[in-house]
């Protein structure tokens, strides 16, 4: 009620401000206006993995290791030491840390943040399945004590993207999970301005004076986290054109996604720069559903993996080739992890003639692929039109159906027949960070009703990981990855489809911009 | 009057509560999960479920449905499932931008369209009436979007004139706020001069040929007066008409247009609540709407027994 009011005497305030000019002090200010890819509306990292939310979360809160540009996990808050038996796990908080409310970080709040986090994360409720105990050991340090070693436990914490584990205040980390934190209070290296922030439209930081960052240079989310600038605005702009035209016109500082089809309007632009800042890009993927016909059956499954091409998909999607990047490997190209087994057909133009041969050996009888098409997500509309044609092309009946994503999310939970509101195909998008290691890959488990949609009872696949999980050395982990990935294309748990980069702009008044999977602010500078 | 105007208020009453049981079916029946929304794309199957339990939606509907009525009658719109947020507060953040300019579009487009109507009937069939009827058809058959972004290529990026997008709100920055309003303000009164310029042509041009009309001009008076006096009063019913019914479709969101020029408007907050599920948000966008044009509807109605002494209430 009151912004009703005071909106009424927003018309009326005005003529008298006019009147009422007065000489302001001269107030050197430096806001960084950026335009990010969607606008925020969850707060609260825990309840939701929604890209915006993380990298909100990222300028609030911090982390207690953070992974860097290497896939490295190194101290940021806390320091660690791993015993000689691999069980247990101390932290050491660095000195100064501070909450933005004035408060001293305490292992109790570092406890707290990490058992909420562990209600909601896949790998946090792996290390809570191995869990001993959880418990302070002094004013600054507590142990993590594990029944049986998880070499993966650091990574988990580490990892940015999926849940990532951030720290806050115990009185909001003792929030249940599935409710939204009542404030937004962190230790991170800027503070998050309540009072100017409308979900959907606008969200202002100020620089955390407070902030000591950790030792070390900058890379990815570890090092130090320098704040060079007073604010950082996201402004949201549902217009592609319009955020392109904003930043032309010097009305906006940083925009993270250009489309790639509106990159030329930026060429032969003085002071505006582009460039991937995320080199490892997002993978396309289709889920099939092994519940019902016909991918319940894996010999169609696998014809209809070998109609398919990425590069096909892949130049509906994006268009210009120096932005995608055909690549076999489901953890993606150039990670510890790449491997390309199996993967032949997908990176060769796809096999028709093979796909039908498939098709007539596991005796098809045309029951319709219900194939689920988003049309209001520009970076899911062509996957499945490609698909529909190619699989056509090899003997399915495909019956695709149109919606939004918000019904695609809601008819992908349901286990019903497709012919009655279920389905059989989707296709949606990860940034590589979220498949990158087979225990963060939410698409891999094969533990049927408690699998990720789509459902597969794949114990082959869940013993693998199992290795993976017990592999303590690179090489066993990257032995058991291999593994993964020929199960993937023998088994089809999906269709990896390729990978592809979204470039970014800004303007020549910032400089220190660094390549990260997403977006980071610290260490950025502005002119003037 | 008084007693029309009251009895009218009240019959507002039912309809509204029609429209919020239609409105509150309509979106439990249409497929979506906000709980799907909010958990993002890797909440598990088990993890949707306690979230949907959190916010209330596996209640039975006549629960959910009781508790929003309840809410509503202590004045309570209720908590964006979203943002968590409380809904007036979004939707008062939200109604501003959009009233300053609907106010300054449908203002200007009566200043410009009604003296163009008055012309081109004045002058019928001569060029400046072929000329205005040109401009009419293309008001209307050019896209908004269109309009929109020739209009920034000319004002912002090529003459550097004006801002690209954005909103500020009056009392903070009025030349700022002026100078954001300007082309968005254009962009839509092209449809509405175009609406209102054709419609005062066709009203004054059926009074016109009244007998009233040329008494008044036998009788010897100015023809300013005659056409200003006389015949656009007796005109200005229908065209009252659109101008009201114009006003409420502006307040009621205008998403294209605050898409291109990046207002924080009504329209806006529609289209991302309906994609986002956010039911309480979109429950009071659609009774704030339909009470808008309750009350513009009135509004029209009284005005007609000020333009025409012989219609009375």
């Amino acid at each position: 009620m009151t912004a009703i009011w005071s909106g009424l005497r927003s018309g009326l305030a005005a003529a008298t401000a006019l009147t009422m000019t007065t000489v302001l002090p001269a107030f050197a200010e430096t806001t960084i206006t950026a335009v990010m890819h969607s606008g925020l509306r969850v707060l609260d990292p825990v309840i939701t993995t929604a890209h915006i939310t993380r990298d909100n979360a990222f300028m609030i809160f911090d982390t207690l290791v953070a992974l860097d540009e290497d896939f490295v996990v190194q101290p940021q808050m806390a320091s660690f030491e791993v015993s000689e038996d691999g069980l247990s796990y101390t932290f050491t908080l660095r000195d100064g840390l501070k909450w933005h409310d004035g408060g001293e970080v305490t292992p109790a709040d570092c406890i707290a943040s990490m058992k909420r986090w562990m209600q909601r994360d896949g790998g946090g409720q792996m290390i809570e399945a191995r869990m001993e105990s959880l418990e302070a050991t002094g004013d600054n340090s507590f142990e993590l004590t594990l029944t049986e070693p998880f070499p993966y436990t650091l990574e988990a914490m580490a990892k940015p993207s999926g849940l990532a584990l951030f720290m806050m205040p115990e009185r909001l980390a003792s929030t249940p999970a599935n409710e939204p934190i009542p404030e937004m209070i962190g230790s991170g290296p800027f503070k998050f301005v309540q009072d100017e922030f409308q979900p959907g439209v606008k969200v202002v930081y100020e620089k955390n004076e407070d902030y000591v960052p950790a030792e070390g240079p900058q890379s990815w989310f570890a090092g130090a986290k320098d704040v060079k600038v007073d604010r950082v605005e996201w402004v949201t702009m549902p217009d592609a054109q319009t955020s392109l035209n904003a930043l032309m016109n010097g009305e906006i500082d940083f925009l993270e996604q250009v489309p790639v089809d509106l990159l030329p309007l930026l060429e032969g632009m003085p002071g505006l720069q582009n460039q991937v800042l995320a080199p490892l890009g997002y993978v396309t993927i289709g889920r099939m559903n092994f519940l019902h016909p016909p991918f319940d059956d894996p010999k169609i499954r696998q014809a209809a993996k070998l109609a398919l091409s990425q590069e096909d998909v892949l130049t509906a999607l994006i268009g210009n080739p120096d932005y995608f990047k055909v690549c076999g490997a489901i953890f993606g190209c150039d990670t510890p992890f790449e491997f390309s087994d199996g993967s032949e057909s997908l990176t060769s133009g796809g096999d028709i003639e093979a796909a039908k041969a498939l098709l007539e050996e596991a005796g098809y009888d045309g029951t319709p692929v219900v194939l689920m098409q988003p049309t209001d997500v520009v970076t899911l509309t062509a996957q499945p039109i490609v698909a529909a044609q190619a699989l056509r092309e090899a003997g399915f009946t495909v019956d695709m159906q149109p919606m939004d994503w918000q019904t695609l999310v809601t008819r992908r939970a349901s286990q019903a027949d497709p012919a009655d509101g279920g389905w059989n195909l989707f296709f949606t998008n990860w940034i590589v960070p979220e498949v990158s290691n087979p225990l963060a890959n939410i698409m891999l488990p094969g533990r049927g009703d408690d699998a990720w949609f789509g459902w597969p009872t794949d114990e082959t696949m869940n013993g693998l990981l199992d290795d993976f999980a017990s592999a303590a050395e690179l090489e066993d982990q990257k032995a058991a990855a291999q593994q993964i990935q020929a199960r993937v294309m023998e088994n089809v748990n999906y269709i990896h489809l390729g990978q592809y980069f979204n470039p970014s702009a800004w303007s020549d008044s910032l400089t220190g911009i660094t390549e990260a999977p997403f977006p980071v602010f610290w260490g950025v500078e502005k002119e003037g | 009057m008084p007693v029309y105007f009251l009895r009218r208020v009240l019959a507002a009453i039912p309809v509204m509560l029609v429209v919020a049981v239609f409105v509150f079916l309509l979106l439990r029946l249409t497929p979506g999960d906000p709980a799907a929304v909010l958990a993002g794309d890797m909440a598990t199957p088990e993890q949707l479920e306690q979230i949907r339990a959190s916010l209330g939606l596996n209640d039975p509907l006549y629960v959910q449905f009781l508790r929003w009525m309840g809410d509503l009658l202590r004045g309570d719109f209720g908590t964006s499932l979203i943002s968590n947020q409380p809904v007036l507060d979004l939707v008062a953040d939200r109604m501003w931008p959009t009233i300053w300019i609907a106010l300054i579009t449908i203002t200007l487009s009566v200043i410009v369209a009604v003296p163009m109507g008055v012309v081109a009937a004045w002058k019928h069939r001569s060029w400046i009436d072929h000329l205005v009827m040109t401009f009419s058809v293309l008001g209307f058959s050019i896209p908004v979007f269109v309009i929109g972004y020739l209009l920034i290529k000319l004002f912002a990026l090529d003459l550097g004139l004006l801002p690209v997008q954005g909103y500020v709100a009056p009392s903070e920055d009025l030349p700022g706020f002026a100078a954001r309003a300007v082309l968005p303000a254009l962009t839509l009164a092209s449809i509405y001069i175009a609406l209102i310029a054709r419609m005062t042509r066709a009203s004054l041009l059926d009074v016109l040929g009244e007998d009233y009309v040329r008494t008044a001009r036998a009788k010897g008076l100015a023809e300013r007066r005659v056409l200003f006096r006389h015949a656009l009063r007796n005109a200005a019913v229908p065209v009252m008409t659109v101008i009201g019914t114009g006003f409420a479709l502006l307040i009621s969101g205008v998403v294209v247009t605050e898409s291109v020029y990046n207002i924080p408007g009504l329209g806006r907050l529609t289209v991302d609540s309906i994609f986002a599920r956010d039911y309480p948000v979109i429950q009071a966008l659609i009774l704030l709407t339909s009470g808008i044009y309750v009350l513009v509807n009135l509004a029209i109605d009284l005005s007609y027994s000020f333009l025409d002494p012989r219609i009375r209430y």
